[in-house]
């Protein structure tokens, strides 16, 4: 019979059909959903990272000046400054204060290395429940892992690039 | 003879309307400072409960609801013949430990924060269809559980966005009963949603993701029933939020229905603006705790002559959220009314 295509082939073609229509109607939901979505204030947002970053890094400065007025040289104040703000960061996520900055300071609360810290000690703080194998050993490094390795990743192209062009 | 009780497409209209003999609700420190806080029966001071652990805490407070709702009406657990309940945690492990220390025979529901509306259906068809007497519907929820399984550890230093819910930390339980058993509000129809896919992504915003499933369901509502929207006093979803229910009132207009009038939300009532939850409550406590506490309340002050709530859930997993994949959504209505 001319034409007849089976029936396997007009179900196919339906298929598409109503595949393409669901997108369709799900593209056209999505765009009646985002009028209504509030939208934060990336100036206020940007504003409060920035002064909340400068701050940690002011009180890491005077740290340093401190330590190095002490008589240490720069390379040993820095390491000191380190385990201090590391220290801080721990200690503010575990009497939960840590997490009231960040609400405020956003991404300048979470790049410092005092949010690096937080990131560490909250999952430890959280899965301690469930020993310290399986909670604290497994868990401690669920969001700073992804940090290490693409950070450990990068290092290395970094060092090879230098290495070959020097 | 054999007679089918349901109309349209989806609804099912109780020839003996179940009574909901008695509500229970119970709830964290944060719920208990919101604007619902004359409503629930118990506030815990802290998160913990008494308990060493917040999952246990969780548990408790799903156990203690129930409890409440037998002592009200003075009953012990062999008195109930069913007790439907489930919860938001992995394999719904906290009202699976609840069932295990009631020792009522038990149903463990899943229906994300649908599933206190999902109980009370099937409880009303359990009652209605002569397997039951009395039967328990009870969910639970709890903010630190859920941030953990869902989301991130409760101090990890993250912004939430201005679409984020708060996961209502509380227990709400219903008892619901044979015509003869008592007097009360009755269920007379409810409506049973379909999974709704709108193909919204984001974890953060499920306001989003549910507002079609409840505009769906109560659209399918009224017509299986030929009411009207005026014909309920409040028109109730569990935990849209202020997004998804703004969403949800232009949805209903585009389908020629008016919700702007007698529509609110409880994850919108039961947080105060200047607690800044964002943009509302979440969880099956949710709809639990404001049905079994604020809208039973005005039920039986008969401030309400009929309500219509819709219990709203997203479907997804820690898995599929994290594989991108889209979030389905449900919406579960139920008519309550005085009669």
């Amino acid at each position: 019979m001319a034409g007849f295509t089976g029936p396997e082939d007009t179900s196919r073609l339906k298929k598409q059909f109503d595949h393409s229509k669901k997108q369709y109607e799900q593209e056209k939901y999505q765009k009646i959903a985002q009028k209504h979505v509030p939208k934060a204030s990336i100036f206020r947002n940007s504003l409060n990272a920035f002064l909340m970053g400068g701050l940690i890094c002011a009180v890491a400065q005077a740290l340093f000046n401190l330590i190095s007025s002490a008589g240490f040289t720069v390379k040993e104040a820095n390491t000191i400054v380190a385990v201090i703000m590391i220290f801080l960061g721990a200690f503010l996520t575990g009497i939960g204060i840590y997490d009231s900055i960040a609400k405020v300071g956003g991404a300048g609360a979470m790049v410092p290395i005092t949010g690096f810290a937080n990131s560490i000690v909250a999952p430890a703080m959280e899965f301690k429940k469930e020993g310290y194998i399986f909670g604290i050993g497994a868990r401690m490094f669920s969001t700073a892992g992804p940090v290490l390795v693409y950070g450990i990743v990068t290092s290395i192209i970094v060092g090879l690039i230098a290495f070959t062009i020097m | 003879m054999f007679e089918i009780k349901k109309v349209g497409k989806q609804t099912i209209k109780f020839a003996n309307p179940p009574v909901i003999l008695e509500t229970s609700s119970i709830v964290g420190p944060k719920e208990g400072e919101g604007p619902l806080k004359d409503t629930f029966d118990y506030i815990a001071d802290d998160m913990y409960f008494g308990e060493k652990s917040w999952e246990r805490a969780e548990r408790k407070f799903l156990e203690e609801a129930v409890k409440i709702v037998l002592n009200k009406r003075k009953q012990t657990s062999q008195d109930i013949d069913f007790l439907l309940a489930g919860d938001l945690l992995n394999q719904i492990i906290s009202s699976n430990f609840a069932a295990s220390t009631l020792g009522i025979p038990f149903f463990g529901l899943y229906g994300a924060c649908s599933t206190m509306y999902e109980a009370i259906i099937l409880a009303s068809v359990l009652i209605d269809g002569g397997f039951a007497q009395k039967v328990i519907a009870a969910t639970s929820s709890h903010y630190a559980t859920s941030e953990r399984q869902f989301r991130y550890p409760t101090e990890q230093a993250v912004q939430r966005p201005l679409t984020a819910q708060w996961t209502v930390t509380g227990a709400g339980a219903m008892l619901l009963g044979t015509p003869d058993q008592g007097e009360g509000p009755v269920v007379t129809f409810a409506t049973v949603g379909r999974a709704v896919d709108a193909g919204a992504k984001d974890p953060m915003d499920m306001g989003s993701a549910m507002a079609p499933a409840a505009v769906d369901t109560i659209i399918a509502h009224l017509e299986d029933t030929g009411r009207r929207v005026e014909d309920y006093d409040l028109v109730i979803t569990g935990d849209l939020g202020s997004v998804g229910r703004s969403i949800a009132i232009e949805l209903a207009n585009i389908n020629g229905y008016d919700l702007s009038k007698n529509f609110n939300d409880c994850g919108i009532l039961i947080f105060n603006p200047s607690q800044d939850t964002h943009a509302g409550g979440s969880g099956c406590a949710c709809s639990a705790v404001v049905t079994c506490g604020y809208i039973m309340k005005a039920l039986r002050e008969k401030k309400y002559k009929r309500i219509l709530g819709i219990g709203t859930g997203a479907l997804m997993s820690v898995t599929s959220i994290q594989r991108q994949e889209t979030i389905p959504a449900i919406g579960h209505a139920v008519a309550i009314e005085n009669v």
